[in-house]
């Protein structure tokens, strides 16, 4: 198998008495699709707030292409390939559609030139196929604040995209988002990530969203993988239909 | 409804609210020339007042900006007291420069804090420094401040009356040069990431953008401006004194700043004109109570007009 993108080792946290992270162990591997599932608590966004140097673990190790991440800054792992986007969308509400994309592709470099315009961040036309990619080029010039929740969702994750990263972390793309959108939302998300052949990690909690665009699961509980394979096998095991699914 | 940054910019009421206000600062002195004082003082207070409306954009509010024109102020009057052949571009350059230097240091520290913590750390600093001017008697000349005789400008020894008039036509200018410079800088990466500051500091880091440094960067350009009012200041009035720190001051300068608005740099200019001539009007006609009058237009401007007056230039007609 192929060299690993992202690998944990031994991660270790609790907050209080209260195990978050319980000697986690795990790889990843390019071109996968990964769906974390498990119940409220498990320790699924914590998991990814330590990958993506949010919070920092009492223990143990994140490697990312080769090269530990363990104790750098969100701004330093962006940097080095891993784009996030959240489970409540994190935009720049006074700021358009359009500005917040060119403002996240001024990412790329880091740099905060202060006579550069921001409309010369990214070629017009990238802006353009972006939004195109994720169905939002017709509201490009609209304040961002006045998104319905699912186009608020897309916006994020093409901010996260724009980026250019290897591996893409998504924390519940489909919440808050209703039932009948949830599958164009994910069709949309997918269809980009082929495109751009970056690798995934989503949270989810909706077991059809899971089984369909998933090609690997790893079930979270009580801060620890309880299982990880892929979808069927996984979302066969009795463990995890009893304490994750709950049926 | 939309929005675009670029259509602030070139916003015809804009346009014609800065013309108006470059006419009214060189047109009516040239009438009534007691008015080159107040106008120099106005367009000072109004270059302050930018560069605090530059952080109000990030969503800070600091309390202690004063510090830096009081501080540029006193750079020029020892550096004039030393070299008294130099030249007031030159002391007003090096006012802008010591502001900026001080911002840069101080900005390494401050940009850590946000909201109440930053608003209270600048207010803290600002009385530190004002505590020791006025303490170092033989050094500073304590609350009596230092004197400054009136250097060359461009390279002419001119009377009182040239000399405000020319400085009043250089602070127009620069009004004018740093207002557009301003306004670049907001629509710039730099200066966007610096409003994002405001709305969403866990996605500016998710981009690859440092929230502190861009912070610091409009700290830096606030505290030169800030610099740039406090040395036009020191050589109108001749005199530096402690004062120039005082909390108050910096307070005078965020009551511009949001008097005028801080959408647009204009704002600040209208602000600063509005604010000197509503002062001198009221200490005149209500003397001891004039700042209740100010008072009172502050909390009819929270009320009716929120946005500061250049809010009104961008209030869309009802259709």
């Amino acid at each position: 198998m192929s060299q690993s993108l992202l690998k944990t080792t031994g991660l270790q946290l609790a907050f209080g008495g209260l195990v978050v992270a319980d000697n986690i162990n795990f790889e990843l591997h390019p071109g996968e699709r990964l769906a974390v599932i498990g119940q409220n608590g498990a320790g699924k966004t914590t998991f990814i707030n330590i990958c993506t140097g949010f919070i920092r673990p009492s223990g143990g190790t994140v490697s990312f292409d080769g090269r530990d991440i363990t104790r750098l800054s969100p701004r330093a792992i962006v940097q080095r390939g891993i784009g996030r986007s959240f489970q409540l969308p994190q935009l720049f509400l006074e700021h358009t559609v359009r500005e917040c994309i060119q403002l996240a592709a001024a990412g790329r470099t880091g740099r905060l030139r202060i006579w550069t315009p921001l409309d010369r961040a990214i070629p017009a036309t990238e802006v353009d196929h972006i939004l195109e990619l994720v169905g939002l080029r017709a509201r490009a010039d609209e304040l961002c604040s006045l998104l319905p929740e699912g186009q608020r969702k897309l916006l994020d994750i093409a901010m996260a995209l724009v980026l250019q990263p290897k591996l893409l972390i998504m924390d519940e793309p489909t919440s808050g988002v209703s039932t009948d959108e949830k599958h164009g939302l994910m069709a949309i998300i997918m269809r980009v990530l082929d495109e751009q052949k970056i690798t995934s990690i989503f949270v989810e909690h909706d077991v059809d969203i899971v089984t369909q665009y998933a090609t690997r699961v790893a079930a979270w509980i009580s801060g620890r993988i309880a299982a990880d394979g892929p979808p069927q096998e996984v979302l066969a095991n009795p463990e995890i239909r009893r304490n994750v699914i709950g049926e | 409804m939309t929005k675009t940054t670029t259509s602030k910019m070139t916003s015809p009421k804009i346009k014609i609210a800065g013309v108006l206000l470059v006419l009214f600062a060189l047109g009516l002195p040239m009438i009534w020339p007691w008015l080159k004082t107040p106008m120099v003082v106005a367009t000072s207070f109004g270059i302050a007042a930018l560069g605090v409306s530059i952080l109000i954009r990030s969503g800070q509010l600091s309390f202690g900006h004063a510090m830096f024109s009081c501080a540029a102020g006193y750079a020029v009057a020892f550096t004039a007291r030393a070299m008294p052949e130099l030249d007031s571009a030159v002391l007003i350059l090096l006012g802008t420069a010591f502001g900026a230097v001080m911002g840069m240091v101080i900005g390494l520290f401050v940009v850590r804090y946000r909201a109440i913590f930053f608003g209270m750390l600048n207010l803290a600093l600002s009385m530190v420094l004002f505590s020791i001017l006025g303490k170092f008697y033989s050094l500073t000349g304590g609350t009596d401040g230092i004197r400054l005789a009136r250097p060359t400008f461009f390279g002419v020894r001119m009377e009182r009356d040239g000399f405000e008039t020319t400085l009043l036509v250089v602070a127009v200018v620069l009004a004018v040069a740093l207002a557009w410079g301003v306004q670049r800088y907001m629509m710039s990466i730099a200066g966007q990431a610096l409003t994002a500051v405001k709305t969403n500091e866990t996605r500016l880091e998710y981009v690859g953008l440092s929230a502190n440094r861009a912070l610091w960067i409009g700290y830096v350009i606030s505290a030169a401006l800030c610099g740039l009012s406090g040395a036009m200041f020191a050589l109108m009035q001749g005199l530096v004194t402690p004062e120039m720190g005082y909390w108050v001051r910096s307070g005078e300068i965020v009551f511009i700043s949001i008097l005028g608005g801080v959408g647009h740099p204009v704002g600040a200019f209208l602000g600063a004109l509005v604010f000197e001539f509503v002062k001198l009007y009221s200490a005149a006609l209500f003397t001891g109570a004039w700042q209740m009058v100010l008072g009172f237009v502050l909390i009819g401007l929270v009320f009716f007009v929120p946005t500061g007056l250049s809010g009104l230039l961008f209030r869309k007609e009802p259709k």
